[in-house]
C-alpha cells in the first residue's frame, strides 16, 4: 500500500519509513511561524527563556501583520516586546510592521520549500500547501513548547483526494472554486483530514493555489496540498529560492483514500458565502441586489497582484458607488509596490479604492475598517463569523475580487459574468 | 452544576471575539468576554464544574487559544460535542481543558436531565451509559503533567538539569 503526502512528509520528519494513519508520532518541525501573537508566546515561557534559550533561532519566522500599524498602546507594547525578543535570542528571519501579512511573507521570501514541514500559530497556515509543503495551524502554548525544544507531536491524518478537471471560465476565480468545495464538503468536511489537489492543477496559477490552499482551514483540514510542478518550480525561482536542494513530495498512485471528489472547473460559477458561516455557499445571482457598505479586497486569501489587476479590469475608468467604501489590502509591501508599478494600485485608486497598508487590517476586526451595527461587508477573506470584522451585528458575505469590484460600483450585490470588463 | 447548550459550528469568535485577540491573553482579561457574541449570560454565570455541550466542529476557526484558556479557568469539567475543530482540540490538550467526542451523549442529553461523567470513559445520562474512548497515551502523559507547559518545563529539566 502506497503513502499518501501527509505520511510520506511526517514520516521523514519522525525519522521513520512509513507511518499510519491516525498514529501519533513526535517530530522537529522545519519552520515555526509566530506573528504579533509572540508577544503572547514568550510571555508564557519568559523564565524558561531565560534559562534554556530559543531551540533554533533560524527556525522561528516572525512577522508582524495583524495589528499594524500598532492601533493602540497595548498592541505597540506587543511589538516592542518582540522586538526587544528578537534582538536578544538573534532571531534572523523578523519582518517588522508593514512588510505584508505571514503567509504572503513566508511564500515571497522564500521559506516555503516542497516538503517542508511547516506549523504556524495562525489557523491559515495551511497556505504553504500552494507550494507543495506540508503546513498547518497550532495555538500559543504550542508554539511556545516549539520555541523550547522545537519538537512536538502530530497525529497522521487520513486525506481527502480532489480532482480537478477542465479550466474556470472567464470571471469564475479560484475564490468561487474554493468556496463551492467547502459549501460542498460543509465547515468541518475535512475536519483532521489532509486535503491533495489533483488532476488539472496546471490551469492554477501560484496566487490561484495559495487562495485555495489558505481555505483549507475553512473545511477543517489540517493541511491542503498541491503537487510540485513547473508552475511551482517558475515561482521558487522567481522569488530567488528554490536554489537550495529540496525534495519534492507526492502521493503513491496506489494510496488509500478515505474521501474522494471531483470538479470540474468549467462548470464553476462566481459565488458567495453568506452570513455567518463560510459554507452557507450560493451562486452569486441568488443574492444579487443585496445593499453592501463596505467591500474590502485583499488579505492573504486574496489580496495578491493578479487579484487587484482582476478588480482593476473591472473598476478601470468607473466609480465606486457613493454609498459603499472599496478598501484596498494588499497582502505585501513587494505585492503594493508591484500594483504601483504596473498601474493596477492608481486604477483602483482612482475608483475611490482607500488603500491600507500591507497586513491583516480590517478581517480580523480589529481596526481599520470596523462595522456598524446593520451594515453589511462583501469582502475577499476566508471568514465571514459573526463579530468577525468587530461588530456582531454586521454582515459579511464572502466572495472573488471580481464580484466585490463588480458590486462595489453599484453598491449592492451584482454577477461579474454582467459586467463589461477592461482588460489592463 | 450547570450544563450550557449550543449547536453546530461553534467557531472562535462566538467563543472568543477576534477583537480582543490582542489586547486580552491574560485569563483575567479573559474571562469577561468568554462566549460573548454567543450568549452574553455565560461570563457572568458560568460556574466550576459546569459542563458545555454541543454538535459538531465545535471551535472551528482561528488558532487563538483564549477560548480554551478561558473554560479551563472558569473550571468547565469538559466540554462534550459530536466533534471539535482540530486546533481547538489541540488547545485544549495543551491546557488540559477535558474534551469529550460523543454524538451518541449530545443527543441523548435533553435539559434537565442527569448528567454524570467518569473521566475514565463513560458519561450517564439518567444513568444510561455513553462510552468514549480513551485519550491516546502520549497526550493523556500531557494532560497528567497539567498541559503542554508544565510538561515541557518538566522534560527540560530532566534533560538539560537546572
Amino acid at each position: 500500500m502506497g503513502q499518501t503526502f501527509a505520511q510520506k512528509v511526517i514520516a521523514r520528519h519522525a525519522g521513520r519509513v512509513t507511518v499510519l494513519a491516525g498514529e501519533i508520532v513526535f517530530l522537529k518541525p522545519d519552520l515555526l511561524l509566530s506573528h504579533d501573537n509572540t508577544a503572547a508566546i514568550i510571555g508564557k515561557i519568559s523564565n524558561e527563556l531565560a534559562q534554556y534559550g530559543v531551540f533554533d533561532p533560524n527556525r522561528h519566522i516572525i512577522v508582524l501583520d495583524h495589528v499594524v500599524p500598532a492601533a493602540d498602546e497595548k498592541s505597540a507594547i506587543n511589538h516592542a516586546r518582540i522586538r526587544e525578543y528578537v534582538k536578544q535570542f538573534h532571531i534572523p528571519h523578523f519582518y517588522d510592521v508593514g512588510q505584508g501579512v505571514c503567509h504572503q511573507i513566508m511564500m515571497e521570501k522564500g521559506h516555503v520549500q516542497p516538503g517542508l514541514l511547516i506549523l504556524g500559530s495562525d489557523s491559515h497556515t495551511c497556505t504553504y500547501g500552494a507550494a507543495n509543503a506540508f503546513a498547518t495551524g497550532i495555538d500559543r502554548t504550542e508554539a511556545a513548547a516549539l520555541i523550547l525544544t522545537g519538537e512536538t507531536w502530530l497525529k497522521v491524518p487520513q486525506t481527502i483526494k480532489i480532482e480537478l478537471s477542465g479550466r474556470l471560465a472567464p470571471n469564475v476565480t479560484a475564490k468561487d472554486l474554493v468556496l463551492s468545495i467547502i459549501g460542498d464538503l460543509g465547515a468541518d468536511g475535512a475536519n483532521y483530514y489532509s486535503v491533495e489537489y489533483h488532476g488539472k492543477v496546471g490551469a492554477l496559477s501560484m496566487d490561484d493555489r495559495m487562495t485555495i490552499a489558505n481555505m483549507g482551514v475553512e473545511m477543517g483540514a489540517k493541511n491542503s496540498v498541491f503537487p510540485f510542478d513547473k508552475v511551482t518550480q517558475d515561482y521558487l525561482v522567481r522569488n530567488k529560492t528554490g536554489l537550495e536542494l529540496f525534495e519534492t513530495v507526492w502521493a503513491d498512485a496506489d494510496c488509500e483514500y478515505s474521501h474522494s471528489f471531483t470538479y470540474d472547473m468549467r462548470t464553476q460559477v462566481p459565488v458567495v458565502a453568506m452570513p455567518h458561516k463560510v459554507d452557507k455557499v450560493v451562486p452569486v445571482s441568488i443574492v444579487e441586489g443585496q445593499k453592501i457598505d463596505q467591500c474590502l479586497i485583499g488579505t492573504c486569501t486574496n489580496g495578491r497582484l493578479a487579484d487587484f489587476a482582476q478588480a482593476a479590469s473591472i473598476l478601470k475608468g468607473k466609480k465606486v458607488a457613493p454609498t459603499c467604501r472599496l478598501l484596498l489590502l494588499p497582502a505585501s509591501r513587494t505585492v503594493l509596490q508591484q500594483a504601483l508599478d504596473s498601474g493596477i494600485m492608481q486604477t483602483l485608486i482612482d475608483a475611490g479604492g482607500i488603500l491600507l497598508p500591507p497586513g491583516c487590517g480590517p478581517c480580523l476586526g480589529a481596526h481599520q475598517g470596523v462595522l456598524a451595527p446593520g451594515e453589511v461587508c462583501l469582502s475577499t477573506s476566508n471568514r465571514n463569523f459573526k463579530g468577525r470584522m468587530g461588530c456582531a451585528d454586521a454582515e459579511i458575505f464572502l466572495a472573488s475580487p471580481l464580484t466585490v469590484a463588480t458590486s462595489a460600483l453599484y453598491g449592492e450585490i451584482r454577477d461579474p459574468r454582467n459586467e463589461r470588463s477592461d482588460k489592463t | 452544576m450547570k450544563v450550557w447548550r449550543y449547536g453546530d459550528d461553534v467557531n472562535t469568535d462566538m467563543l472568543f471575539p477576534g477583537r480582543y485577540t490582542y489586547t486580552c491573553s491574560t485569563v483575567e482579561e479573559i474571562i469577561p468576554h468568554l462566549l460573548e457574541d454567543l450568549d452574553p449570560e455565560f461570563a457572568a454565570n458560568v460556574c466550576s464544574g459546569d459542563i458545555l455541550l454541543a454538535g459538531s466542529n465545535f471551535g472551528c476557526g482561528s488558532s487563538r487559544e483564549q477560548p480554551a484558556l478561558g473554560l479551563k479557568a472558569v473550571g468547565i469539567q469538559a466540554v462534550i460535542a459530536k466533534s471539535f475543530a482540530r486546533i481547538f482540540y489541540r488547545a485544549a490538550i495543551n491546557q488540559g481543558l477535558f474534551l469529550i467526542e460523543c454524538p451518541e451523549a449530545v443527543d441523548a442529553y435533553s435539559d434537565g436531565a442527569d448528567i454524570n461523567i467518569d473521566f475514565q470513559g463513560v458519561i450517564r445520562i439518567n444513568d444510561v451509559p455513553y462510552t468514549f474512548p480513551p485519550l491516546p497515551d502520549e497526550i493523556r502523559t500531557i494532560r497528567q503533567a497539567g498541559g503542554l507547559l508544565p510538561y515541557i518545563r518538566r522534560k527540560l529539566e530532566k534533560e538539560r538539569g537546572q
